[in-house]
C-alpha cells in the first residue's frame, strides 16, 4: 500500500466514523396505534424512553390531612380561591404546591419572610393565586382535553419555580422592516429545527387565528382557500411543536394520505383540537394579563408575560407524566369557583 | 414453434448453474431452466394468495385491494393467515420468484458470455424491496413494519411512514436517492435527446455519427461522455438511485427515530462554532 492510499482510507475511515456518530443505535420499541400496514407506528428509542420514564416519574402524594372541620377562610385572612375547603386540606394543598413550585425556597417564596402570610406583597402569590384559578378552570371546564386524569402545578412545574416549557413572542434576529426574514433560517426547537417560522405560537396560541391551510379544491378560484404561505409554515410549524411537545409523530392524530378529513383522523386529533383550544382560551385569560404583576426579569424580550404551549404540560410525552393522575389526590383543585364557557 | 432466423446462435447450451442438463430448454420463445420453474412456481402460488386474500378482503376494486402485514404485536413470528400471515407467504413467494428471476438471468449471461450487468441491476431493486420488507422490519422486531401489498394502501404506508419522522425531505439518503433519481432521468432525457436527433436528421441530410454527437455536447457543455460512457453513468445513476432509497428507509427508525430535521443539529452542534 503506497502512502497515499493509506491517506486516503484514513481519511475515508475518519469520514464514516463521523457520519456513523450522528446516528443512533439499533435498539428501539415500537407502538402502533393504526390498522396494521399503514404506518401510523411510532418508533422510539429504547434508551431514550427509559429516559422519558424516569423524568415522569409522579412524587408521591402528600399524607392525608386530619380534618380540622373549619374552613380556610375562617381560619386565616385574604383567602379568596380555596376559602370553602377544610384547614386541614388547605394546609396539606400548601405544603404540596411548596413541594411542586418553591422545593428550595419553601413558604417564603411566595408568602414573605415577614410572617405575614395574608399580604399579597410578592408577585409570586399573586401569580400562584391566579395559577391556582387556572387549574381549576382547567379541571372542570376542559375534560374534553384532561379528561378525569386532569392537571395541577406539578404537570408543568415539575419542582421548578417557573415552569421550563413557556414561550414568549420572538421578534428573531432581525426584525427590521427591512428584512425579509420569515424566520426559516433559524434552526429552533419550536418546531422541530426544520425551516420554517420559529413563533407559530403568537398567531395561534395568542391570537386565535385559522389554522386550516390544506385546500378542498385543486385548483385556485374564489371558494378554495386562500392561505398564503406565511400561514402554511406557521401551521406547518405549530404541528412540529405539537409533535415533538408530545413524543409523537404527525400519524398519533393523522392519516397524511387525508390530512384534514376527521374520518379518517385518529381519536387522539378531538383531543389535540380541544387543547389548542384550551391553550389559545388560558394565555388569553390567564397568562397575558399578568403581564402587569410580573417584575421585568419574568417578561420576554418583547416585554411580554410568560405564556404556554403543547409543551409546557406534555414536556415530550403523549400524555403529560404518562396518563397519571395527581388531581385524583387533590380533589379541591378539580373544583371550578370561576363559571367560564370553554370555547 | 418458429424461430427466428438470428434466434439459433442464442439458443447456447450449458452455462447452468443448478440442475445440469435436466431443465436446459426451451420453451417456445423461452429459455426454462430451473430458475424458470422456481420462478413460475414462486409467482403463481403469490399470485393466488394475493387472489385469496382479495376474496376474503372487502373489495374488488382493483386500487383499494390489499394485503396488509401482522399487527406489530407477532413481532417475528408468524401471524395468523388472515391477520397478516398471507402478507408473510406473499412476501416469501415474491423474494423467490425475483431471485429466481435474478438467477435465470445469470444462467442466460453465462450461456452468452455476458457480463452479469442486468441481473446485477435488478438485484439492486430486489436488495432495495428486500430493504423494506425484511432488513427494516428485523432490525425494529416485528414483520408489521413491512409495507401492505395493495396499489393504493402502499402508497397511503409510504406518506405516513414519511410523516413518522416529521418532515422526510430531511432524510439524507433520501436527499441523495432523490438526487440520483432526478439525475438519471436527466441524463435519459438528454442521451435519447441526442440518439433521437442524430438518428432524424433533416431532409436530405446523413445521419449522423456519435462523432458528431460528441462534437455536440463537447460545444455546449465542453465534455462528451461517449457512446459507451452514457449507458456505465446511466447504469450508475439509476443503480444509486435504487441503493440509497434503501439506505434512506433502512435508516428511518432503526438508526435514527426523530423527527429528521433534527438529525442536521450535527452541522449546529459541530466544535467550530458551538
Amino acid at each position: 500500500m503506497t502512502t497515499r492510499t493509506a491517506v486516503a482510507l484514513a481519511a475515508a475511515a475518519l469520514i464514516m466514523i463521523g457520519i456513523g456518530s450522528t446516528f443512533e443505535k439499533p435498539l428501539t420499541s415500537t407502538v402502533q396505534w393504526g390498522y396494521r400496514g399503514t404506518g401510523m407506528v411510532h418508533v422510539v428509542k429504547e434508551t431514550a424512553r427509559q429516559k422519558m420514564a424516569l423524568a415522569n416519574a409522579v412524587p408521591a402524594p402528600q399524607d392525608k390531612a386530619d380534618k380540622t372541620g373549619k374552613k380556610a377562610s375562617e381560619v386565616y385572612q385574604n383567602v379568596q380561591v380555596l376559602k370553602d375547603l377544610d384547614e386541614g386540606e388547605f394546609n396539606r394543598l400548601m405544603a404540596a404546591i411548596t413541594e411542586w413550585v418553591a422545593p428550595d425556597q419553601g413558604c417564603g417564596y411566595c408568602h414573605g419572610e415577614s410572617g405575614n402570610f395574608a399580604e399579597d406583597k410578592l408577585y409570586t402569590k399573586v401569580v400562584a393565586r391566579r395559577m391556582l384559578q387556572m387549574t381549576q378552570f382547567v379541571n372542570a371546564n376542559y375534560t374534553q382535553h384532561v379528561q378525569a386524569t386532569g392537571v395541577t402545578c406539578y404537570t408543568c412545574h415539575r419542582g421548578n419555580n417557573v415552569p421550563q416549557n413557556i414561550w414568549y413572542r420572538d421578534p428573531g434576529p432581525d426584525n427590521s422592516p427591512l428584512s425579509r426574514a420569515t424566520g426559516r433560517d433559524k434552526p429552533a426547537a419550536s418546531v422541530g429545527y426544520a425551516s420554517l417560522p420559529y413563533d407559530p405560537f403568537t398567531p395561534y396560541l395568542e391570537q386565535a387565528n385559522p389554522i386550516r391551510v390544506l385546500a378542498t379544491q385543486a385548483l385556485p378560484s374564489a371558494d378554495a382557500n386562500n392561505a398564503s404561505i406565511q400561514r402554511t409554515e406557521w401551521t406547518y410549524g405549530l404541528m412540529m411543536h405539537m409533535s415533538t411537545s408530545l413524543g409523537v409523530n404527525c400519524t398519533y392524530c393523522h392519516n397524511t394520505r387525508a390530512f384534514s378529513n376527521w374520518e379518517q383522523s385518529s381519536p387522539q386529533r378531538v383531543s389535540a383540537w380541544h387543547g389548542i383550544r384550551m391553550v389559545q382560551q388560558l394565555n388569553e385569560k390567564y397568562l397575558v394579563p399578568l403581564q402587569s404583576v410580573y417584575p421585568p426579569n419574568r417578561l420576554g424580550i418583547a416585554g411580554d408575560a410568560p405564556k404556554l404551549n403543547c409543551a409546557t404540560c406534555h414536556q415530550g410525552a403523549f400524555k403529560p407524566l404518562y396518563g397519571v393522575s395527581m388531581v385524583k389526590d387533590y380533589p379541591e383543585l378539580a373544583v371550578s369557583a370561576e363559571q367560564v364557557a370553554p370555547r | 414453434m418458429a424461430m427466428l432466423s438470428f434466434e439459433k446462435k442464442y439458443r447456447v447450451r450449458g452455462g447452468t448453474l443448478v440442475g445440469g442438463d435436466l431443465f436446459d430448454f426451451w420453451f417456445g420463445p423461452f429459455y426454462v431452466g430451473f430458475f424458470g420453474v422456481t420462478t413460475i412456481f414462486f409467482s403463481v402460488l403469490g399470485t393466488a394468495m394475493i387472489l385469496w386474500g382479495a376474496s376474503q378482503g372487502p373489495t374488488w376494486n382493483l386500487w383499494q385491494i390489499s394485503i396488509a402485514p401482522p399487527d406489530l404485536k407477532y413481532g417475528l413470528a408468524m401471524a395468523p393467515l388472515l391477520e397478516g400471515g398471507l402478507w408473510q407467504l406473499i412476501t416469501v413467494c415474491a423474494l423467490g420468484a425475483f431471485v429466481s428471476w435474478a438467477l435465470r438471468e445469470v444462467e442466460i449471461c453465462r450461456k452468452l458470455g455476458m457480463g452479469y450487468h442486468v441481473p446485477f441491476a435488478f438485484s439492486v431493486a430486489i436488495f432495495a424491496y428486500f430493504s423494506l420488507v425484511v432488513v427494516r422490519p428485523v432490525l425494529l422486531g416485528a414483520w408489521g413494519h413491512g409495507f401492505p401489498y395493495g396499489i393504493m394502501s402502499h402508497l397511503d404506508w409510504v406518506s405516513n411512514v414519511g410523516y413518522q419522522y416529521l418532515h422526510f425531505h430531511y432524510n439524507p439518503a433520501h436527499m441523495i436517492a432523490v438526487t440520483f433519481f432526478f439525475t438519471t432521468t436527466l441524463a435519459l432525457a438528454l442521451h435519447g435527446a441526442l440518439v433521437l436527433s442524430a438518428t432524424n436528421p433533416a431532409k436530405g441530410e446523413e445521419v449522423k455519427t456519435p462523432e458528431h454527437e460528441n462534437s455536440f455536447f463537447r460545444d455546449t457543455i465542453g465534455y462528451s461522455i461517449g457512446t459507451l460512457g452514457i449507458h456505465r453513468l446511466g447504469l450508475f445513476l439509476a443503480l444509486s438511485a435504487g441503493f440509497w432509497s434503501a439506505v434512506c428507509i433502512v435508516i428511518s427508525g432503526p438508526f435514527w427515530s426523530r423527527g429528521w430535521p433534527e438529525w442536521w443539529n450535527w452541522w449546529l452542534d459541530l466544535p467550530i462554532w458551538r
